[in-house]
């Protein structure tokens, strides 16, 4: 059936629930709509028979009444989660082949929910960029590219497969991670709302790990329900991970009211940054007025310390990486170069296997790890992350939530900003405060570029007080009426 | 703080990763200017602030010392580029 991957997620739940059509139908549509749309390279790897395995097995369980939450919805999943017996590659020369023999357990859960797999999710390698350009498979078009360009767009990154599967209607909604930004600066370039939980939230067991203590998966979709239907059927307390929080899971779609009389809004003056387009500020003013108007009380509020984020993500998260990847030794799994002696072996494959940003990063980690250094950098930028996140703790004794835009720009062209590093870390201006601080944030698309091309506006909430930032974020979501298709949609 | 071709030696050798001495320059270059970036971090007053490592206050979940999932040698080679037996070979550790 024709037009079945424009549903929103809570649609086609519905018609499979009255048997409008089936899962097998829903899911092929999406499977057309993904070799319509090779050009986008928005997966590593397809499985359209697993998927109409699954599909049919859900068209049983919707048959037979024992359907999950997700029964028969086809879903993306970002190439960081491992998924048993499906080649997981975290966009890596590395562990090109690596295929799992178990499953991680946000996918297990999505599974159990009935959730059925399109396929895996291209994303920069093992998640270090902004901009998908840095995956050993190729990055991934933009599907708001528009046509006739010469260069495309990037879709962001690192989750830039999936949030362009979202954006193109190839998948009804995709899982992510974020670290510093990977799943909230992809759904602004790409038009879709995309959700990083509380650290916590999700279990990380089965996710090839980039940087531990900031690392959180999230959904992708194209509305506010349908992220707030997936991340339900994500979170929860899992023993496997030993920083999985022990809290309830609320039902999020439940929370969605679009009552926010009285939710005190607060907008951080640091986040006002030189060089800020005019319409992305006249977006974020136009974003308090619109949950003004609903009754929502705004009030300016200070992060002071919101200007040494940045770098202080960039020795955190390196030095994290840097002890992470040591795994990536040829022993094991994964690729192995030939060598004389064994330290000739780890060094050639390492060299082969991890591309330049990786290799960079992980050569800034071991650096700021070493001896000699490290206090001078790896302990001040701790001290310096607890003053981050004090900042928010004494903003949230003011407000419930806070508004700030998602990322500095619109989406840009592929290359422009691969030759300087420091430049491309500045995309995450917005959203690694919120990581190194463990909150939620989501991004909502908001409003259109002069060169028509999608805006998101992020909000920012307590630890584990997503229920509120989403209901923020519906209300945002219908006074903002965001119904721009992009050119590239299948 | 700059890095000079040595420390970028030094570093990849602890790093494992082997950088061939043409990529030596290029690569001081730009670890030079991330890590001038990162020093802003100098101007900021934290005496007295506790490190933060973890962003979640909870006490670690403890369990019972035992094995949950064991008797998996051929799951636990099958990504193994080499292997015999039962174990994974390796390149010799000891001349």
């Amino acid at each position: 059936m024709a037009g079945l991957n424009h549903l929103s997620l809570a649609d086609a739940r519905d018609g499979l629930r009255a048997r409008t059509f089936s899962s097998v139908e829903l899911t092929q549509a999406h499977l057309d709509a993904i070799e319509k749309a090779g050009v986008l390279n928005a997966f590593i790897t397809e499985t359209p028979d697993q998927a109409l395995a699954m599909a049919e097995a859900s068209d049983g369980r919707l048959a037979d009444g024992t359907a999950g939450p997700l029964e028969g919805l086809p879903l993306a999943i970002k190439d960081l989660f491992c998924t048993e017996g499906v080649e997981t590659t975290a966009g890596s020369h590395i562990l090109e082949g690596f295929v799992p023999p178990y499953e991680s357990t946000v996918s297990a859960k999505l599974w159990q929910a009935g959730g059925v797999l399109l396929g895996k999710a291209n994303l920069d390698e093992f998640a270090m960029g902004s901009s998908n350009e840095t995956s050993y498979f190729g990055g991934v078009v933009n599907p708001w590219t528009p046509g006739g360009a010469s260069v495309p767009l990037v879709p962001g990154g690192s989750s830039g497969g999936s949030a362009a599967a979202v954006a193109a209607g190839l998948a009804l909604g995709a899982v992510g991670t974020d670290t510093g930004g990977s799943i909230r600066q992809p759904a602004a370039f790409c038009g879709v709302v995309g959700i990083k939980p509380t650290y916590g939230r999700c279990s990380r067991w089965g996710i090839v790990a980039f940087a531990s203590s900031l690392d959180q998966a999230g959904p992708f979709a194209r509305s506010v329900r349908d992220s707030a239907i997936l991340l339900s059927a994500m979170c929860g307390h899992d023993p496997k991970d030993s920083t999985s929080a022990p809290e309830a899971v609320p039902d999020f779609e439940r929370a969605l009211t679009g009552d926010v009389k009285g939710l005190r809004v607060g907008l951080p003056k640091e986040y006002r940054v030189d060089g800020m387009s005019g319409e992305l500020d006249a977006l974020w003013r136009q974003g308090a007025e619109w949950l003004r108007a609903q009754g929502a009380e705004v009030v300016e509020v200070s992060l002071p310390h919101t200007a040494y984020a940045l770098p202080t993500y960039y020795i955190i998260a390196p030095a994290e990486a840097s002890s992470n990847l040591a795994r990536y030794d040829g022993m094991r799994y994964g690729l192995r170069e030939a060598g004389t002696r064994l330290e000739e072996v780890y060094s050639r494959t390492r060299a082969e296997g991890f591309g330049a940003e990786v290799q960079r990063r992980i050569l800034i980690g071991t650096y700021v790890l070493s001896a000699g250094y490290y206090d001078a950098y790896y302990i001040k930028a701790q001290r310096v992350r607890a003053l981050i996140a004090r900042d928010f703790t004494n903003a949230f004794e003011q407000v419930d939530v806070l508004l700030t835009p998602t990322a500095p720009t619109a989406a840009f062209e592929t290359g422009a900003k691969s030759n300087d590093p420091v430049a491309m870390y500045l995309n995450d201006v917005f959203t690694v405060p919120t990581s190194l601080a463990g909150l939620p944030g989501i991004s909502v698309p908001a409003g259109l570029s002069a060169d028509g091309l999608p805006l998101g506006l992020q909000l920012i909430g307590r630890a584990f007080d997503e229920a509120t930032v989403l209901n923020a974020a519906f209300a945002l979501e219908q006074a903002a009426g965001f119904d721009a298709v992009p050119p590239g949609r299948v | 703080m700059s890095l000079d071709k040595a420390t970028v030696a030094r570093i990849a050798r602890l790093a494992r990763i082997d950088v061939p001495e043409k990529r030596r320059d290029a690569l001081a270059a730009e670890l030079s200017n991330i890590v001038g970036w990162v020093e802003t971090l100098n101007e900021v007053d934290t005496s007295g602030i506790e490190p933060m490592s973890s962003v979640v206050a909870m006490t670690p979940q403890r369990r019972p010392d035992a094995v949950t999932e064991g008797d998996q040698v051929d799951r636990v080679l099958a990504n193994a580029p080499d292997s015999d037996d039962g174990y994974f070979v390796v390149p010799k550790v000891v001349e």
